[in-house]
């Protein structure tokens, strides 16, 4: 898009430029100078890039042109806001006991957020705070594991993250508490844009369970653009649920790159219930021998909304398990979009890559686009994958019903059902049982589940 | 004696086909009957056409339950009214707790009956004494409805199911397939322990091994789509040692017996 601006002609990337004038010097802001060349990188990338286009085939199905079209006001400060202690109640997963890290417009709030007792060589804490103390594990890790080379949102989000978690276990330590990782949107103006920045390092037999969610109350369109970089280094196990609740005005574009080691085994959850407009994608490398990897996501929408899911399975060594399971929910106009690709190198044999993405329309104008990709270049391997889009299983409401259960209540109870087949995943049974009670909740506004 | 059951003269199909060419069947209350026949004699399109699949095809006949007119009623009102299908093949829910599955169900039935609905504590207390009866493991509450379950586990669930519903007249379809003896005779016991005088079991089974441990009043043979035989539980006897082949092809000649045995 170039539009013109008094005498000059100014491109869509310039006015990022503009604002990428503060950090743009070694040491700026009281930062290592490590960090600089990382933030010049994605600026350049980000430049270079542009938003990206419909042509573009990762982006052939999600048009970003509205975000594009805001102005850019990042929040590169921490703002003036009134939440309370007691204000954080209104956000789901409070009552679950975790060391709670809270950031309001992407800035970390110590006042909101509650500290549990913590193994004493674990950090877990504000990421700005950890670079401000150049914490010896950052240079090694923060920017060296997201890729910006194809993606605009993460380049940007290189040269203007501010804050975010930075959670370090050395090795064999296992967190006696979850970590919740608050992000509160409170979307001042159109195109205010947070840019949260998380680095999650897990050594070697270390385990840890993680919960981001992304929550806002706004009227207006909001930008929230995120990026989580996570090592899982050998044997270590960590559970992951990213839960997306931002405001219905809002955009949301976030990236996880997940780096793991032999035998690791993770397990992600991505539940997408907000926002206007929101991407998700998920960068997988299985780089050691042995790894168990489960991405588990489910995707609520209604109205207008656009859920999309990317996401990148890379098996680089052999005897890796990784397995996909996303479930989207349509109603109204909405539209799902959900691309799985599976890339196994060819060292790894004895690759079982498994992807299923299932999609129920509750409306005759919502809409799915889904395309599963394999690329497999090693020969001794088992991969499948499987796409459906349909209406609900005929047996089993009669099944319902021959036990009592009315047609409407049957049809309910397996929409409710579809939604649990993902959060059945969930490990932790504190957040399985609020994310189900949440999902519920959210399913029973849907006019076409609840029981006239 | 009250008539639990009349089925008279039905006719039924699907997609076109004839199944069933005519099939008379009196069940009073209190009586246990088994129906044997061979592979396609139309044994689980009975079962199907009296809980109420949709996808049949009435053609001919009539099914009176309690002397209501069966056929006009949805498959949720016949179980609340009382009717029962233990599944061949149970259906697998992801993601339908079996906890919450059953509570629904059984405060359907019991509203329908207009009796007050159970809450958590009473129904947990009613759900684990029946839970020992059938063997159950203690984590099956929170499982999903038949996910994972083994063969011999989603037959139990059947069984277990109806001792929680408590129904009138129960349909056991080929409830003894897929299960080893074991299970059988648990699930046979839980069965036997449902029997009452006000209640009816119609047991439909290919062998007669499962009749070893419940006991029929009647025994019934089925082939193309028509009760060609009707005995006491001799019959069920007779025909494991002889096979169907006897009777089928006495039926063809057109030699079918007065059914005598049937209840009058």
């Amino acid at each position: 898009m170039i539009y013109t601006n008094g005498a000059e002609t100014m491109k869509e990337t310039d006015p990022y430029l503009v604002e990428f004038e503060r950090f743009d010097k070694p040491g700026a802001g009281g930062e290592p100078s490590w960090v600089y060349p990382i933030r010049k990188a994605g600026m350049a990338r980000f430049a270079e890039l542009g938003f990206p286009k419909l042509h573009d085939e990762d982006w052939r199905f999600t048009n970003v042109a509205p975000i594009a079209k805001l102005p850019f006001l990042p929040l590169l400060d921490p703002s003036e806001h009134r939440l309370k202690a007691a204000d954080l109640a209104a956000f789901h997963f409070m009552e679950i006991p975790a060391t709670r890290l809270v950031f309001v417009d992407g800035h970390f709030s110590s006042q909101l957020s509650q500290m549990l007792p913590s193994n004493k060589r674990a950090y877990v804490g504000s990421l700005a705070a950890a670079l401000a103390e150049n914490h010896p594990a950052l240079e090694k890790h923060l920017g060296q594991h997201a890729r910006t080379e194809k993606n605009a949102f993460t380049s940007l989000n290189s040269a203007f993250f501010t804050d975010g978690a930075f959670i370090h276990l050395p090795q064999g330590i296992a967190l006696e508490n979850p970590v919740h990782l608050l992000f509160i949107s409170t979307g001042p103006e159109a195109g205010a844009t947070s840019f949260p920045r998380n680095l999650v390092v897990a050594e070697p037999g270390s385990q840890l369970t993680l919960l981001e969610s992304y929550v806002g109350a706004s009227p207006n369109a909001y930008f929230t653009n995120a990026v989580t970089e996570f090592v899982v280094a050998d044997n270590a196990v960590v559970e992951h649920c990213k839960f997306q609740d931002e405001a219905q005005p809002s955009f949301h574009m976030a990236a996880l790159h997940v780096d793991l080691g032999r035998s690791a085994n993770f397990i992600s959850h991505s539940i997408a219930v907000g926002a206007l407009l929101s991407r998700n994608n998920i960068h997988t490398a299985l780089n050691g021998p042995g790894v168990e990897c489960i991405l588990n996501g489910l995707y609520l929408t209604k109205d207008h909304q656009l859920a999309d899911h990317w996401m990148f399975v890379e098996h680089v060594r052999p005897n890796c398990n990784s397995h996909e399971y996303f479930n989207g929910i349509l109603d109204g106009n909405s539209k799902g979009v959900f691309h799985g690709r599976i890339y196994v190198h060819q060292a790894a044999q004895k690759t079982d890559a498994k992807q299923t993405n299932k999609n129920l329309l509750l409306s005759d104008n919502a809409t799915i686009d889904t395309k599963p990709q394999l690329e497999i270049y090693a020969d001794d391997v088992k991969c499948t994958h499987g796409a459906t889009v349909g209406q609900l299983n005929e047996d089993a409401i009669f099944y319902l019903r021959a036990r009592g259960i009315g047609l409407d209540t049957a049809r309910r109870m397996l929409i409710h059902s579809f939604a649990g087949e993902i959060t059945d995943r969930v490990r932790f049974e504190p957040l399985r049982t609020q994310l189900d009670q949440v999902i519920w909740d959210r399913l029973e506004q849907n006019e076409h589940v609840a029981v006239k | 004696m009250m008539r639990m059951l009349e089925i008279k003269n039905l006719h039924a199909g699907v997609e076109g086909k004839r199944i069933l060419n005519g099939v008379n069947l009196t069940i009073n209350a209190g009586e246990v009957h088994a129906i044997m026949g061979p592979n396609g004699s139309g044994k689980s399109t009975l079962a199907a056409v009296l809980a109420g699949r949709d996808g049949y095809e009435i053609t001919e006949g009539q099914v009176l339950y309690q002397g209501k007119d069966l056929l006009e009623m949805d498959p949720e009102e016949r179980a609340r009214e009382g009717v029962f299908l233990a599944f061949q093949y149970p259906i697998e829910i992801p993601g339908v707790n079996s906890a919450y599955f059953l509570k629904s169900a059984l405060n359907e039935v019991r509203k329908h009956q207009g009796l007050p609905e159970l809450d958590a504590i009473d129904f947990l207390t009613l759900v684990k004494e029946k839970m020992k009866v059938l063997d159950l493991r203690e984590d099956f509450l929170k499982r999903s409805v038949n996910e994972g379950f083994s063969g011999g586990e989603k037959k139990k669930n059947e069984i277990f199911q109806m001792a929680i519903l408590e129904p009138k007249l129960a349909v056991l379809d080929e409830t003894d397939s897929g299960l080893d003896i074991d299970a059988l005779r648990i699930v046979a016991e839980g069965v036997n322990k449902l029997r009452r005088r006000d209640n009816s079991q119609l047991v439909i089974t290919h062998y007669q091994r499962l009749l070893e441990y419940i006991i029929p009043d009647f025994v019934h043979v089925l082939a193309d789509g028509r009760i060609v035989r009707s005995g006491t539980k001799g019959l069920a006897l007779e025909l494991e040692e002889r096979g169907y082949d006897w009777i089928v092809k006495g039926e063809a000649r057109g030699a079918a017996r007065p059914t005598e045995a049937q209840p009058a």
